[in-house]
């Protein structure tokens, strides 16, 4: 034995080996770019041992005080540790009804990761607490016997639900699990609101979006598809002839935005809720297999900065175009859409054109979008938000060449359900005036939640506001 | 699940059927539309509901065969079913007795234009109906619009049957002659809508139309159905299907209406060598 051997084998002092976060494999970035597949392929057992191990089991567990949804996250990862798959999803199950679905599009960076000790403030590397729970779930889903917790007597109540995204099925699934009757009303033809129109395959494959609706309707949820609330029936209709004990109305930030600038109904302009609808809930990346098509643009411009504009301009690249390019008016710094998302974006080759504001949509003669011309802009003083404030530079201004252009700068509240329900609080957004603590609003028996609430925000927001509702509503039912 | 009742084919490429959907017939109003898909692959298109029977439980569709949904649709027979169909969608013709009312129809126009007639007919109005095509064959539900009107005209562009010409010039016949209209509905091909506007704006006649843009989920939520009205930009399926004809962009509509021309033939010639596109293969009469 040397005498450098000998240094190694005998530290000063017995230190446990520090265990870095363990990454997610991922599929390669220029593979992944021209496919619809998973871009994530989440962890193995191995990985998930590895990095259940960092966990400190804190005896005051900051992780959760950062979750929406409050999932007991030191105890299932505890149980990961001890080889328990199954019990660690189930309990991941008990507060969240959706794991595989927030597993994979939660922003845990800016929630429990957050929290967690090992974070140091953002200078160090938390527990992967979201990679787990994906890998918790996903396990479960594939190995699960359908151990399926067992369903109190039915209390004779029922509610309906009006939309079937996040925050409605999240509080289906804890009512039904209460004996409560449960009725979710769904215009479009499939189950998930936007899990299933807006968030892409390649984030989150809808297998696992109907996996989900099915166990729920394992359970007793009733699911009714093509039913437009508002048209058929009103919530008042529910209320009053369909006798519903209470109704929850989560359907969403359904109107699109436009920039309102010149040459914006040119062919080839989409709203991203358009684009994306297309392209996911219509199956458009397999035309002419299926019959909608959506234009495949040569050279594609999306407008804004957020998680739609990444999902937008990821599913332009995959269905084939030569060259997308983001849109924003401030910097990368300023981009609100998740790092991870731009991280990916950027190493799928989309490009970002920054400080850049849209001024007009240059059209030809038969209709069509060529092109866009744009404002140079700079950083000002910063807004009420914190963020700079992007000014113009008088006299600077230039053309960039696109044959599709895609708006993804946000969502207005659909007026179809506030403007037929009698005495129902909207805002001056057109947001319905809910409790945000109990999602109780202005009439009674009626509760709201989600992205009709607080205008554009995320899913695992829209799913805590499903959970609070639903406690609000048993609390009112005098169910514990 | 939506089953198809009763089905035949009223004129060339041109069907009707009946179509068992209760709960959209009990909420339907004239002037409202639904959106359907075939099959689980298929789009999502609108078509304008032409007759109801809620006591049946029944809403009639008629459609024109255009793109591979109308030809698949038109292949489909009594007991088949279609896999979705959404509505009632879109904002209800506004009815009250305005005193004479011109209901113009041009080609298939006519089946939408049905309900909101036996509406206007039904409040009390005195409804003068104006239905045209390019020839007699391809004339639909003369009968029944006849069912409603107080006065029934038929012009057809090659003179084969009734009056021949177009609808704007039996249109403009009224005017001329100072018959006293309160209103016009047109509801038929965009040129044909415009140049209806162009008869009664200059007679300051106020004219409803109804729009037919491409529309994906027909809620408000994808804003495909853009239009502009008076300037401003309106979503078809919400803020219409009808508006007012004299502010209406139909060259805007127009070109809308041709963005996936090319998928479109695409997709239909995929259809037509399919087992199931197969003329051949479709049973007589359907």
């Amino acid at each position: 034995m040397s005498d450098q051997e000998k240094d190694v084998q005998q530290p000063a002092k017995p230190k446990k080996p520090k265990i870095p976060r363990q990454k997610m494999p991922e599929q390669d970035p220029i593979e992944r770019a021209h496919n619809f597949y998973e871009v994530a392929l989440g962890y193995d057992n191995d990985l998930a041992l590895l990095e259940a191990s960092r966990c400190l089991r804190c005896k005051k567990p900051y992780c959760m005080a950062g979750c929406p949804v409050e999932v007991d996250i030191p105890d299932f990862i505890e149980m990961i540790k001890q080889g328990d798959l199954i019990g660690a999803a189930w309990k991941v199950k008990e507060k969240n009804s959706l794991p595989r679905i927030a597993g994979r599009v939660c922003p845990q960076e800016s929630q429990c990761e957050a929290k967690c000790v090992l974070n140091k403030g953002g200078k160090g590397e938390p527990c992967a607490i979201g990679r787990l729970e994906r890998f918790v779930a996903d396990w479960a889903a594939v190995h699960g016997e359908g151990k399926m917790p067992e369903l109190p007597k039915p209390t004779g109540l029922k509610v309906a639900v009006v939309g079937s995204g996040p925050a409605g099925l999240t509080l289906a699934g804890a009512l039904i699990k209460k004996g409560i009757a449960v009725e979710v009303l769904e215009a479009l033809h499939e189950l998930g609101g936007v899990l299933v129109y807006g968030i892409p395959e390649f984030r989150l494959p809808k297998a696992i979006v109907r996996d989900e609706v099915d166990e729920l309707r394992k359970m007793g949820v009733v699911f009714r598809t093509n039913w437009v609330v508002g048209r058929i029936e009103t919530v008042d209709d529910l209320l009053e002839k369909r006798k519903f004990d209470g109704v929850f109305i989560g359907t969403g930030a359904g109107a699109p935005l436009f920039l309102k600038i010149p040459g914006e109904n040119l062919n080839g302009v989409y709203s991203a809720n358009e684009f994306l609808t297309r392209a996911n809930l219509m199956k458009a990346y397999k035309f002419p297999e299926s019959d909608t098509p959506v234009a495949k643009g040569r050279r594609v411009v999306v407008f804004g900065g957020g998680n739609v504009a990444m999902d937008a301009a990821r599913t332009a690249l995959r269905l084939g175009a030569e060259e997308v390019t983001i849109v924003y008016r401030r910097t990368m710094e300023e981009l609100p859409a998740r790092a991870e998302e731009v991280h990916h974006a950027v190493e799928e080759g989309i490009k970002f054109k920054l400080l850049s504001a849209p001024l007009e949509i240059l059209g030809n003669e038969t209709g069509w979008a060529v092109g866009i011309r744009c404002q140079q802009m700079t950083l000002g003083e910063p807004d009420q938000s914190g963020r700079r404030r992007p000014v113009p530079v008088p006299g600077q201004t230039f053309e960039i060449e696109c044959d599709t252009a895609i708006v993804a700068i946000g969502n207005a509240a659909n007026p179809l359900v506030p403007t037929t329900t009698k005495n129902l609080e909207t805002n001056k957004w057109g947001n319905i005036v809910a409790d945000l603590e109990t999602g109780k609003t202005a009439k009674d028996r009626v509760w709201a939640g989600g992205d009709i609430v607080t205008g554009a925000a995320t899913v695992i927001l829209a799913m805590g506001a499903g959970r609070k509702a639903a406690l609000s509503m048993l609390d009112t039912f005098g169910i514990s | 699940m939506f089953e198809i009742l009763e089905k035949e084919r009223i004129g060339p490429g041109v069907n009707r059927a009946v179509i068992f959907a209760p709960d959209i017939a009990r909420a339907h109003h004239p002037g409202q539309f639904i959106i359907l898909r075939t099959h689980e692959d298929g789009e999502r298109i609108p078509l304008t509901v032409a007759d109801k029977d809620v006591e049946k439980g029944t809403i009639t569709l008629v459609w024109q065969e255009v793109g591979v949904t109308t030809y698949f649709m038109g292949t489909m027979c009594p007991g088949e079913k279609l896999q979705d169909m959404c509505g009632p969608l879109g904002k209800p013709t506004h009815i009250e007795k305005f005193g004479t009312v011109v209901s113009v129809g041009g080609g298939i126009g006519v089946a939408p234009l049905f309900p909101i007639t036996k509406g206007m007919h039904d409040a009390g109005n005195h409804v003068i109906t104006i239905i045209g095509a390019r020839t007699q064959g391809l004339l639909i539900m003369t009968e029944e619009m006849r069912s409603v009107s107080d006065e029934l005209l038929i012009a057809t562009d090659d003179g084969s049957y009734g009056i021949h010409g177009f609808v704007t010039q039996v249109l403009q016949k009224l005017i001329d002659e100072g018959r006293k209209i309160d209103l016009c509905v047109a509801i038929g091909p965009v040129p044909m809508m415009k140049a209806v506007v162009n008869v009664t704006k200059k007679a300051n006649l106020p004219t409803v139309v109804s729009l037919n843009p491409i529309m994906v989920d027909g809620t408000g939520m994808c804003g495909a159905c853009r239009v502009e009205v008076g300037g401003k930009t309106m979503f078809g399926c919400v803020d219409g299907p009808e508006f007012n004809g004299f502010d209406v962009d139909f060259d805007l509509l127009t070109k809308r209406l041709a963005m996936y021309k090319g998928p479109e033939l695409i997709a239909l010639n995929k259809f037509r060598e399919s087992p199931r596109g197969c003329q051949c293969n479709i049973p007589e009469g359907m």
